[in-house]
């Protein structure tokens, strides 16, 4: 007869379900990198290894922050380039989800625009900036313009497929249960579809950032590019650094904003 | 006594004597919750339904037993409004709800609203959702997310949703199939009881004869497109577990008829 070995297997107390708070081990564990690489780049700074004309330190970064601060650039850059992509923004996620609704919901509708979207979809909107610059000038439209249509396609892609992916068995029970199509419609694919419409607008609003980077490096008169633009004509990398720095913040609260949406709206997932 | 299985259009039962008069009449004033005539469906060069009359009344509860592939489900989702037939004469009571094999339960409602999907029932809607799942005995789940439920949970309460309307037909697609067996002896005892409650006509497909015979006063079998079998149960064993015990023999004389019908040699001797 052999001998069996028997293994231990672990137990673990019942644990409290309690909400995390932002100092638990879990949270502090995500900024252990960010802060690991913000001190290796202060020490290369402070022994000389990374130069300041290459890279500024992140002291000296700070510093230009103040200065931004200080002389209202900041605080004038700010809201013309938030305006801009989110004007952009809520006019790219309108065509986009409204259009990914109809061709979601309608067999005709989709027969009419999907192909035509499809096809828009694979050009790269940066091409377009010359062509925009001469039809609509070097004003405002330009750039909303720009960003609008980069935000259309994640939307529009991904609640049209949201709808259409809906099981098509939910469908079916809701209908034996005597729902109008018009029922259905509001009380089963689109509740259905809205995980689906919360990743488009997800997307589009990192690729809102993007377009907003292109559009407002050409000829603006105000906004975060333009302050980019500006200090790299007097090269001051301090400023350009800071200024990216300010484009990252923004993409991390894009992505805080849609994390607090998503648990709010889905709260059954 | 003898056996359970009268030839339904005769009213006979087998000892030959004509049923009580009373009998006769009682199951005629029955209204039909369902009325076929030359129903018949294809689907390609398939005949799934070959012309078949099909009567179900108010309060009946028929199982519907057939090899699988027979077009059960078919038929189940024509009597749904879900297919159409090719042809025929088709009538349906309009206020009737369907259980398929899954939940189908919408995952971004909480149980109670499941249960009110479609439902009009004003202020006290909550009120009577939450009585509907405490008739499953789910009293306590109301406001779970389906997500969080059992697989027999989320059943029953797919059950409560079909039943909160107060169908004139439940029809029931292998509701059972997919539970484990003790889970399924419990929602037997659980149907039987909300069927005996609110008096619906039950018309359920099971692959299972003891739960049909267990269940049903009424079982159908569906072969080649046509009810090869319609027998009724005998009303002394229509859902008693005691007198089905009693008279086993007659039981698995049942049982050996349904089963020899749906192909399945039982190898033993039928009286
Ligand atoms: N939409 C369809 N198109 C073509 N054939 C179909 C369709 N739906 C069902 N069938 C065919 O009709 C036949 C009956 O199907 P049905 O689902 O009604 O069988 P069933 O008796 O419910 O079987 P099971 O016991 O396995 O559930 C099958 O052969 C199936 O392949
Ligand atoms: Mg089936």
């Amino acid at each position: 007869m052999s001998t069996v070995v028997l293994q231990t297997l672990e137990t673990t107390p019942q644990r409290e379900l309690v909400p995390l708070r932002w100092y638990a081990p879990r949270n502090v564990v995500r900024f252990l990198l960010p802060v690991a690489a913000l001190a290796a780049w202060q020490t290369g700074s402070a022994t000389g290894l990374i130069q300041s004309q290459t890279l500024p330190s992140p002291t000296e970064v700070a510093r230009t922050f103040v200065e931004l601060f200080d002389t209202g650039d900041l605080q004038a850059a700010m809201p013309a380039s938030l305006a801009r992509a989110g004007a952009g923004l809520f006019l790219g996620l309108l065509i986009g989800i409204a259009f990914g609704l109809i061709n979601g919901l309608s067999r005709f509708a989709e027969e009419i625009f999907d192909s035509t979207f499809q096809i828009v979809r694979l050009v790269p909107f940066i091409a377009l900036v010359p062509l925009f610059i001469i039809w609509f000038g070097i004003g405002e439209e330009p750039k909303i313009i720009l960003i609008t249509l980069a935000c259309v396609f994640p939307a529009y892609l991904n609640t049209y497929a949201g709808v259409r992916n809906v099981d098509s068995r939910l469908v079916e029970a809701a209908r034996t249960f005597g729902l109008s199509p018009l029922q259905i419609t509001f009380q089963v694919l689109l509740p259905a579809a809205l995980p689906s419409v919360l990743v488009g607008v997800r997307y589009s609003m990192g690729i809102s950032l993007l377009a907003l980077i292109v559009a407002e490096q050409t000829n603006s008169r105000a906004g975060i590019g333009y302050l980019i633009f500006v200090a790299s004509g007097a090269m001051r990398i301090d400023m350009v650094v800071a200024c990216v720095l300010i484009y990252a913040a923004l993409g991390i609260v894009i992505d805080l904003v849609m994390r607090l949406i998503e648990k709010s709206a889905l709260p059954w997932r | 006594m003898n056996v359970a299985t009268n030839p339904r259009q005769l009213v006979a039962n087998d000892d030959g004597e004509p049923a009580l008069v009373s009998e006769f009449l009682a199951a005629d004033r029955r209204e039909p919750v369902v009325h076929f005539t030359g129903v018949a469906k294809k689907f390609g060069t398939q005949t799934i339904l070959d012309k078949v009359d099909l009567t179900l009344r108010q309060g009946e509860f028929v199982a519907l037993l057939g090899a699988s592939g027979s077009g059960k489900t078919t038929l189940l989702r024509i009597l749904a409004g879900l297919d159409q037939a090719n042809e025929g004469d088709l009538r349906v009571a309009p206020n009737r709800s369907v259980v398929f094999q899954e939940h189908r339960l919408l995952p971004f409602r909480r149980a109670w609203r499941n249960v009110l999907l479609g439902t009009r029932f004003g202020r006290n809607a909550r009120a009577v959702a939450e009585k509907a799942l405490a008739e499953v005995g789910l009293a306590a789940k109301a406001n779970s997310w389906p997500k969080h439920l059992s697989g027999g949970e989320a059943q029953r309460v797919a059950l409560a949703r079909a039943l909160v309307r107060a169908p004139a037909l439940l029809l029931l697609d292998e509701p059972f199939a997919a539970l484990d067996a003790l889970t399924r002896i419990r929602m037997h005892a659980l149907v039987e009881a909300l069927w005996a409650e609110h008096k619906p006509a039950v018309l359920i497909v099971t692959h299972d004869v003891d739960e049909a015979i267990l269940l049903a006063d009424r079982i159908l079998v569906l072969k080649d497109g046509r009810f090869s079998l319609d027998i009724d149960v005998s009303p002394a064993l229509v859902r008693n577990r005691k007198a089905q015990e009693d008279a086993a023999e007659d039981v698995n004389h049942l049982k050996h008829r349904l089963l020899s019908e749906l192909g399945v040699s039982t190898g033993a001797q039928i009286q």
